[in-house]
């Protein structure tokens, strides 16, 4: 079952209670301004300057109160181990526990961004740091010696050949004044035991005994289950409909209407209550609904393309102008010009644990348990629908059958709040099915390139301008911002040295729900813009990483175009290592039998770099993909295994979207329901693959999402170099390739 | 009434007889380890083992196991000590988790039949659940050295 916690003080009352209470010392996680701003969720009001809390209790146990969810991402891991490296613990003895929904005392605690390890990185150290402090201060003052003649080990002080453990230390040290944060002296990488070292995650275990309870396995007394029948047509809504068949079946508890909410882009539709999940699925056919099909019902991924193809044959509203680039292409010869467009569809998260949540209001007060990247809005709309105030909504976050973005959204939550509030006092769980899932996604936007460039004489590019359009994020999510604000990704930050650069943008008109996918727009920029510096280098007739390397200036450090404090530089110098060091261990320049291919490619999203080299083999008009080779840079890499894991998986996730799935859109709904035609990469069909990662001091950056853009394109680039066809459009259809 | 055998104890259900086994495990049981992921038999997350074969929970009417022994992952050892869950662990496979169930539980209805696979019988055996945290390589390299770990007549479980 889920852990309760007990109940949690007020940020006021903690500081006294660390103070008064003898047998806990509490250290707060503090947030630095500059981690903040790059931590998900940035930029919301009241952000709390404490992280996450540390506890110290008199038998010794720390325990790490986490804002961060886990959702096999493996952070219930990695922040254990850079606290304890500070501390001096086996970072194996700290328990963690998921911190409370309160966004007073942990500022935000969205989960995403690939943003968990970077924000925590400074704070947990110093937390870490600040505690072996008070320790060896206690200590200290109880031998009569100097603090400096003390060390720690294994959760106790040492001087000479005695010891006290942390435990015996905690009345004492919980007395002492928590030390200033940026005064705190931290380890030398140098000295570092815990961090960089491969550690068996603790999540593990009760993964593969059936012991690990995601939201779906909730399980409260009393508890009904819930499903809903939305419109599949987007923008629909119920007229009306009629329940006789469906309460007439034994074990349907109610059955009603529950309507849209337009902030969470939930979009409504007739709930059933019943018994038991397989009941609410059978009554839920039974119903008869009449639907008002609302303005969309004739949208198809066709007509979407005819208006992408009509958008990007025009000059759109220009994002970036660097010279000339206009000028220079007209004027370049034909036989320098490369032009290319690049196509990419909606993406279906496809989490495998279908959305889902439970809620029950009980008195003046309800709580939920919710599988969520995002707990604060999970509160937030739980309260909204109750009528009450955030603070009266206790919620749970379980563990996550995926998340790659889905969680974030509140939608399944608002649905549950709206189901349980009709029958206030009865746990309600409600289920989506894999058709809902499927069909009610938020996708990853479809997009639309023109990509236009010449070279000079010398095989240097001259220009670059990339007309692009999409159905936005921001205008679903961010509607005040400029609709290109969600999409230009690393385009504005173009590691490539030359001195015509032109970026145009136009939002397409859909409604197509659309929101952040495992890499967001990285995922489709990527592929352009390394599909192109593909092309770009065969013209030039270069190899593509010689190509590559003549245009990446390892002096070079490249801030965001339109607003340089936005994110950091992008440092040329590392994106060469990336590539040289994947290049390196695939063997690039290796010679292959007819029908293979190296492809490479690169990129820099989320403050971190990733290099793939994709070896395929092409046969009968189908890719195989046998191997790839990553490269990442990520700063210092806290837990090797668990960024190998994240970017074998980024790869995997990359390798269906480029190979293998999309989502279509006809008479304004999505084709693809379920599993059977949203076709995944099998165990048959996955290459060999090998992460390398490139050592570092420098802070930690994201690895959850970086992985990804560099797929498809180093796979589309071998399939060039094995069959000398270019893949503009994916996913990969087996007619593109046959002769 | 239906009537069956769950991990070596008697149930009997109270449940319209078209009701998938996987709702009767999670919903009726309360034994939560098995996933839901598809309901059209196409994830493998509901694998479990009908009198020793593995069977897609989601699309198993509960009458079809009436008087049958069903073994659930919860099942498969009291104590995590079959091959495959050790061996799970020794390789990192599971990242989110959610399918790892099923995945487990084909797999050791595989290597019942073929105790000593090649990588090729690992892939095609496995390559009807899916993973959307892409951790195939890893569960590969699990089956091969649980294999490895058991006795060559097929061993545990």
């Amino acid at each position: 079952m889920i852990a309760h916690l007990p109940e949690w003080p007020s940020r006021r009352s903690v500081l006294k209670t660390t103070a008064a209470a003898a047998a806990v010392l509490m250290i707060p996680v503090a947030v630095r301004a500059q981690d903040e701003k790059t931590a998900a969720g940035a930029g919301k009001k009241d952000v709390s300057p404490f992280l996450s809390w540390v506890r110290i209790d008199s038998a010794g146990k720390v325990t790490l109160l986490s804002s961060r969810s886990e959702m096999g991402q493996g952070i219930s891991s990695a922040l254990p181990m850079v606290l304890a490296e500070e501390l001096g613990v086996d970072w194996k003895d700290i328990q963690v526990e998921q911190a409370p929904t309160n966004e007073k005392l942990f500022g935000s605690q969205g989960t995403g961004g690939s943003g968990s390890v970077t924000a925590s990185w400074m704070p947990m150290r110093q937390a870490g740091a600040a505690a072996r402090q008070m320790f060896i201060q206690a200590a200290a003052q109880k031998w009569g010696v100097n603090p400096a003649d003390c060390t720690v080990k294994s959760a106790a002080v040492w001087n000479g050949g005695r010891s006290i453990n942390y435990g015996e230390l905690v009345e004492a040290a919980s007395q002492l004044p928590v030390p200033d944060f940026s005064k705190v002296a931290l380890k030398k990488p140098s000295d570092f035991e815990i961090i960089g070292t491969v550690v068996q995650r603790k999540d593990i275990p009760a993964k593969t005994d059936g012991s690990a309870q995601f939201g779906i396995d909730v399980r409260v007394p009393g508890m009904k289950y819930a499903m809903v029948e939305r419109p599949a047509v987007f923008g629909a809504k119920v007229k009306s409909f009629d329940a006789t068949a469906a309460k007439a079946i034994h074990g349907v508890v109610d059955v009603f209407e529950i309507p849209s909410v337009a902030d969470v882009h939930s979009c409504g539709g007739v709930a059933v209550v019943a018994d038991s999940t397989w009941i609410a699925m059978k009554a839920r056919k039974a119903l008869k609904i009449d639907w008002d099909l609302g303005p969309r019902a004739s949208e198809s991924s066709e007509s979407l393309r005819k208006q992408f193809r009509r958008l990007v044959d025009t000059p759109q509203k220009v994002v970036l102008n660097q010279g000339d680039a206009d000028s220079v292409i007209s004027a370049a010869p034909q036989a320098k010009k490369v032009e290319a467009d690049y196509e990419l569809p909606f993406q279906a998260h496809a989490c495998m644990e279908p959305m889902n949540c439970t809620v029950v209001f009980r008195g003046n007060g309800a709580e939920a348990w919710a599988p969520a990247q995002g707990p604060e809005w999970v509160q937030g709309v739980v309260a909204q629908i109750g009528g009450l105030k955030p603070e009266q909504v206790k919620v749970n976050i379980t563990l996550m059958g995926g998340g790659f973005g889905r969680r974030y959204h509140a939608d399944f939550a608002i649905e549950a709040a709206q189901i349980a509030k009709k029958l206030a006092g009865t746990p309600v769980q409600l289920i989506w099915s894999r058709e809902d899932d499927m069909m009610h996604d938020f996708y990853r936007p479809a997009s639309y390139h023109r990509v236009s460039g010449a070279l000079d004489d010398e095989g240097k590019i001259l220009a670059w301008k990339h007309r692009s359009t999409s159905t936005p994020i921001a205008e679903w999510w961010d509607p005040k911002a400029p609709p290109e604000s969600s999409e230009m990704g690393c385009t504005l930050q173009m590691p490539y040295s030359m001195k015509n650069y032109k970026l145009e943008f136009a939002p397409a008109d859909s409604g197509v729900p659309r929101a952040w996918w495992r890499s967001v727009e990285a995922s489709f920029i990527g592929f352009v813009m390394e599909s192109y510096m593909d092309e770009l280098a065969h013209q030039a007739g270069a190899d593509p990483l010689e190509f590559r390397m003549r245009h990446l200036d390892a002096a070079r450090k490249v801030p965001n175009a339109l607003k340089a404090s936005d994110g950091i530089p992008l440092d040329c110098a590392r994106m060469r290592g990336v590539l040289q060091l994947a290049a390196d261990k695939a063997g690039w320049g290796k010679k292959l039998p007819a029908g293979e291919g190296l492809g490479i490619a690169c990129h820099y999203s989320f403050n971190s770099y990733a290099a793939n080299v994709a070896h395929v083999a092409v046969k009968d008009g189908k890719v195989r993909v046998v191997r790839i080779v990553s490269a990442v840079d990520i700063g210092t890499p806290v837990a090797p295994e668990g960024i190998r894991a994240q970017v074998e998986s980024a790869v995997v996730y990359g390798l269906t979207a480029a190979l293998k799935s999309q989502i279509t859109i006809e008479n304004g709904r999505s084709v693809e329901t379920n599993f059977n035609k949203f076709a995944c990469l099998r165990m048959d069909e996955t290459p060999r693959m090998e992460v390398h990662i490139v050592p570092s001091e420098l802070p930690p950056t994201g690895i959850g999402e970086p992985g990804l853009p560099p797929v498809a394109p180093a796979v589309m680039n071998a399939v060039f170099a094995a069959t000398g066809k270019r893949i503009r459009r994916l996913p990969v259809m087996a007619n593109d390739l046959k002769a | 009434m239906i009537a069956f055998e769950v991990n070596g104890r008697p149930q009997s259900v109270d449940v319209s007889p078209d009701t998938p086994l996987l709702w009767v495990l999670r919903d009726t049981l309360n034994m939560t380890g098995t996933k839901y992921g598809c309901g059209i038999a196409a994830c493998g997350c509901c694998t479990v083992h009908v009198n020793g074969e593995a069977v897609r929970s989601c699309v198993a009417p509960v009458s079809s196991v009436a008087g049958k022994k069903v073994t659930t992952i919860e099942g498969l050892s009291p104590d995590r000590s079959h091959p495959l869950q050790q061996a799970w662990i020794a390789e990192q496979a599971p990242q989110c988790g959610y399918c790892q169930s099923g995945q487990i539980m084909t797999a050791a209805a595989f290597l019942k039949k073929t105790p000593k696979p090649s990588p090729a019988q690992v892939d095609s055996a496995m390559s009807n659940n899916i993973c959307r945290c892409g951790t195939a390589q890893r569960i590969r390299a699990a089956i091969i050295r649980a294999a490895n770990m058991m006795p060559a007549n097929g061993g545990a479980a």
